[in-house]
């Protein structure tokens, strides 16, 4: 088994640009999110009930 | 029977990447931001002209699909131009060329967004409009960015129109088709792509033969550009007028796209004129500012112009 060192070790600007990143990744799927509710309510119940 | 064969187990595994030092703003950097506010503000007078009414969550759900397509072909549009992109001093600093984002990268990220933009505008909004953003970025990456941008001076001319669709899937979101009216705004754009960026292209005509990139003024010469300059901003005067002429805006819109056609004109014609040295390079930079101020005044009148005419106080050539 080798040494945890053998393997990549992020520097403190390469977590933080990630971790900006991963918070950039989780608000888009947030309005996504957001969005899909907000349509289904402007839609009623019959969003996914019409003609292509 | 083994699914590894002993000769791969020893072979090196292949080396991983280097950690990404891609920030945010890198990736918002792939979107070509200014090249997407264009697109969402022609692509929103579209969605406001149009006839009849549109939820309003509904209508920024379509405009956000726009922008996120147009952002997503920007991607594509850089990944697959990265190796001119790193020759020119204009386009240097951009995220691959600088070593901020990988190839790979971009491509998985414009890749995402564009099947993402168009299948959530199908969804959400409706078909035709999605279809309509698939071809326009199907277009401007494997027609514009792939085939034509290296091939021939005619690039932009034909490539610009992957730039006109925006209003006319703007309007077909709200309502579900294409007519005369979204076509005439296409056409404006369409025909306003060439002198805007046969403009540029006079000031950056070293840095488009350095990377190989076969720009009119770099195949046909500058005198041959300034030409086609006038003669495209001849026709385009006169067809910005046409959404009055045939009745889709009032007396207001006309009369705007007449003066900024006639200032668009006047300043093609100094680029025909001033040939030679400081005087020929002001002239393209005053006519690229203007066009960019002339597509922005001519949409930003036909939504005037329209609203007016919605709240009845049109002024409307149309019986």
């Amino acid at each position: 088994m080798s040494d945890s060192n053998d393997g990549i070790v992020l520097t403190e600007e390469q977590k933080r640009r990630r971790r900006a990143r991963s918070i950039a990744i989780a608000v888009s799927l947030g309005v996504i999110v957001v969005l899909f509710y907000l349509v289904t309510l402007v839609k009623g119940p019959a969003v996914l009930n019409r003609p292509l | 029977m083994s699914l590894i064969s002993e000769g791969a187990l020893s072979k090196p595994l292949p080396s991983l990447a280097e950690p990404s030092l891609a920030g945010v703003e890198d990736y918002l950097a792939l979107l070509k931001p200014r090249v997407m506010s264009l697109v969402v503000f022609t692509a929103l007078v579209g969605l406001l002209v149009a006839p009849g009414h549109v939820h309003p969550v509904i209508g920024f759900t379509a405009l956000l699909c726009i922008a996120i397509g147009a952002g997503a072909s920007g991607a594509l549009n850089m990944w697959y131009d990265a190796d001119i992109d790193a020759i020119m001093t204009r386009t240097l600093r951009r995220p691959i060329p600088a070593g901020r984002v990988q190839p790979g990268e971009a491509l998985a990220f414009g890749a995402t967004l564009a099947v993402g933009s168009v299948l959530v505008l199908g969804v959400l909004v409706n078909w035709f409009a999605a279809a309509l953003l698939a071809f326009t970025i199907a277009f401007y990456v494997f027609v514009y960015t792939m085939w034509l941008k290296r091939s021939t001076p005619q690039n932009i001319v034909i490539g610009g129109a992957a730039g006109a669709f925006p209003p006319m899937i703007g309007w077909a979101a709200v309502t579900g088709d294409v007519s005369l009216a979204p076509f005439l705004m296409f056409l404006i754009i369409f025909l306003w792509t060439p002198p805007h960026f046969w403009a540029l292209s006079l000031l950056r005509c070293d840095d488009y033969a350095r990377a190989g990139v076969p720009m009119l003024p770099v195949v046909s010469g500058l005198d041959e550009t300034r030409k086609q300059i006038l003669i495209y901003t001849l026709i385009l005067a006169p067809v910005g007028i046409t959404p009055s002429l045939f009745g889709f805006a009032g007396l207001i819109y006309g009369a705007i796209a007449a003066i900024c056609g006639a200032a668009m004109l006047y300043l093609a014609w100094r680029v025909y004129r001033d040939r030679e040295g400081e005087v020929a390079a002001s002239a393209a930079r005053k006519l690229f500012a203007f066009s960019l101020l002339y597509v922005f005044v001519l949409f930003a009148a036909l939504l005037a112009d329209n609203l007016l005419a919605r709240l009845g106080f049109g002024f409307g050539l149309a019986p």
